[in-house]
């Protein structure tokens, strides 16, 4: 794997629990990220999903470097960056960037669009005034954005032409790598699906690679060309996006896919999702986290941590029961539309691909 | 069938230094017992404020300008404020999104809900009162609901506040529960749990439910009829399935496309350009027609309105359905 972009190892963050205002004494440790491991090849997409508290969040800061590691590397085109500091780390940003959930917090409301967008070009010292002000004009095109909103102040914009300005200040120093934490659920639907496409032509056409952090599998089954599932501070399975979706072999993404609900009211709304709340991280459950929602888990379950192995196809699945669990669900395949439905999507395909075709 | 709930040619504005505002322009609904409405729609349809109007909720300077309310048959918006408050959480309560700001973090669950059936029940003693706040929180499927009783709310995950605020809902038996983006904020195997929840209630009570939501997946799963609102406006509705089969307004059709699918192959989403209008800066004419595909010349003018396209099936379109049109 020395071809790829980013390789994570072991990568652990544990934050310590204290009790009492002064001295305070130790009282545990909450394990946000508990040994992940993945690599993410050059313009490829990998998704890290989960609910709330899964950690997902925590391995792309620290992938970032924007917190510490407790232990583990990771190791960005060769090079080990988990020890870097002061001015090779300060080089380093300009590969990476982020893209930030919120629009409406991730800019600064006193800033204009232009200064936004020039503010990386400054921090990194790249070209004098003239050329900056070419490049901020190039980005807002990037992103579908005119060149008059320079001028103008964050709380001018909505939440889908904000959240373009924060994928242009990504853009501005040219990274390899772009952290995607959850960028488009704050948005609407209908701008949602705007985002999401923007994102991938700025992949084809930039090469980028995305580490792209969400909840939702629906997305990510748009996005993703793998994805790594993730419960408790540890990867529970990873694969190519398809062989994901098709044949997933943890229990929890089983329980991930079943519970969205679909746009369809002919389906049969009686499905097994398991009762109950993630359990606390900072006293997960023994054995394998997800033991106690799980409708599979046996009593190896509750004392033997399963470890991620490659199954098949280069699957890889942390259960001891993957290979015999019973066949998942079929998908449902795509005749959930009706065919009325489907002709009028078409129609409605071809005037957008008209419409945009006349607009340039 | 007769409705239990009737929205008539509702009208909710807002006075602005601009001039009036209609966050809610002419929308009626209607809902029956033990049947679940779906209203969807983007920021800024007016959805939300449509159930604030029903709750006679509606924050200064808002007013309800126009139409009827009837809970049967009788006008909510003729009563007096001591009549609307035995109408609040005893006939329709209502749910939030944000389960966390929704409680209040310095009293306990136990509290919070012994106070709303207080309201409605002032001879109860506290034990009996406590007695029944149990039962509720046992209703809603919190665990040990006895001990959970004397917990704070930020002593629960999201997904119990939820619970609690759904068991403080119906505390009361109300004959319509207001769900306003009930599982937005929860993770989605909890909101599976809690739209499971909802239905079971429902099988048990008959209560009639109006769902809010911006998720077409949810309403798919939850409601029998739908209505699709955008800038202020009902721009289709039908049964849930004739939404999902029979799509008719060019906006129910881009929702449809903007949806990423698990199950679909396509990589491209059908989006729609643009954004909604807000409020003080509609477009003339049909309020979609900037961002309509199918919009021609007469969209810029004439106002549609809402007309029957087929049994129990309404869309305000000139163009719908829109294969004819293209066919012209």
């Amino acid at each position: 794997m020395s071809g790829a972009l980013l390789e994570v190892e072991n990568l652990a963050k544990y934050y310590e629990v204290k009790r009492g205002l002064l001295f305070g004494r130790h009282v545990g440790s909450v394990r946000a990220v508990d040994g992940v491991s993945f690599s993410l090849g050059r313009g490829e997409t990998l998704a890290l999903v989960g609910e709330s508290g899964c950690g997902k969040s925590t391995t792309a800061r620290l992938v970032l470097r924007l917190i510490e590691p407790t232990a583990g590397t990771v190791r960005f085109e060769g090079t080990d960056i988990t020890q870097m500091r002061g001015e090779p780390l300060r080089k380093l940003r300009r590969r990476m960037q982020i893209v930030f959930q919120d629009p409406f917090a991730s800019l600064n409301p006193r800033m204009t669009v232009g200064d936004i967008l020039e503010e990386p070009l400054l921090v990194h010292g790249i070209g004098d005034k003239a050329s900056r002000r070419a490049r901020v004009n190039q980005l807002l095109g990037l992103v579908g954005l005119a060149s008059y909103h320079v001028q103008r102040y964050p709380h001018e914009f909505s939440g889908g032409q904000r959240q373009r300005i924060g994928i242009a200040r990504a853009l501005a120093v040219e990274p390899a790598l772009v952290v995607c934490d959850e960028p488009v659920s704050a948005l609407d639907v209908s701008i949602q699906a705007q985002v999401v496409n923007l994102l991938k032509d700025l992949q084809a056409r930039l090469g980028l690679s995305y580490l792209f952090i969400a909840h939702d599998l629906a997305v990510v089954k748009h996005m993703a060309d793998r994805v790594a599932v993730m419960y408790l501070g540890r990867i529970v399975e990873l694969a190519a996006k398809d062989a994901l979706f098709a044949n997933p072999r943890h229990p929890y993404t089983r329980t991930l896919l079943a519970a969205i609900p679909r746009p369809d009211p002919h389906r049969d709304t009686a499905r097994q999702i398991p009762g109950g709340d993630v359990p606390s991280p900072m006293n997960p459950p023994p054995g394998c986290h997800f033991h106690t929602r799980c409708p599979f888990a046996d009593e190896r379950c509750r004392v033997e941590v399963p470890a991620l192995r490659v199954l098949e196809g280069g699957h890889q699945a942390a259960c001891h029961h993957a290979e015999k669990l019973p066949a998942a669900p079929a998908a449902e395949g795509a005749a959930a539309m009706s065919p009325v439905a489907a002709r009028r999507l078409e129609l409605y395909a071809a005037r957008r691909g008209r419409a945009a075709a006349e607009a340039g | 069938m007769t409705s239990l709930l009737e929205i008539e040619g509702l009208r909710t504005v807002f006075r602005t230094h601009g001039g009036e505002v209609a966050a809610v322009d002419g929308v009626s609904l209607a809902v029956a017992r033990g049947k679940t409405l779906g209203i969807v729609g983007e920021s800024g349809c007016g959805k939300s404020m449509l159930s604030l109007s029903v709750m006679r909720l509606v924050p200064q300077p808002g007013t309800v300008a126009a139409g009827r309310v009837l809970l049967e048959g009788k006008d909510l918006l003729t009563l007096s404020d001591a009549e609307m408050r035995q109408v609040r959480g005893r006939r329709i309560a209502m749910i939030f999104q944000e389960p966390m700001t929704s409680l209040n973090p310095v009293f306990t669950i136990g509290s919070q809900i012994v106070e709303a059936m207080r309201a409605h029940d002032k001879g109860a003693t506290h034990a009996d009162l406590r007695k029944r706040a149990i039962a509720a929180l046992d209703r809603v499927r919190i665990p040990a609901a006895e001990r959970r009783l004397d917990e704070y709310p930020h002593q629960m995950s999201g997904g119990m506040r939820q619970r609690v605020m759904i068991a403080m809902a119906l505390a009361c038996s109300p004959d319509v529960l207001i769900a306003d983006e009930p599982t937005t904020a929860l993770d989605v195997t909890v909101q599976a749990q809690i739209l499971d929840l909802l239905r079971d209630l429902q099988g048990q009570t008959g209560m009639a439910i109006i769902l809010i939501t911006h998720d077409l997946g949810v309403v798919a799963e939850m409601a029998d009829e739908v209505a699709v609102m955008y800038a202020g406006r009902v721009v289709e509705k039908a049964a849930t399935s004739a939404i999902f089969d029979d799509p008719q307004h060019p906006y129910t059709l881009g929702l449809l496309g903007s949806i990423p699918r698990v199950e679909e192959t396509r990589e491209r989403l059908l989006a729609i350009e643009g954004a909604v209008p807000p409020p003080f800066q509609l477009p003339t004419g049909c309020r979609f027609h900037p961002r309509c595909v199918f919009a021609t010349g007469a969209c810029q003018v004439d106002v549609p309105s809402l007309r029957v396209v087929a049994a129990g099936h309404e869309a305000a379109c000139i163009n719908a359905p829109v294969e004819a049109m293209v066919a012209a």
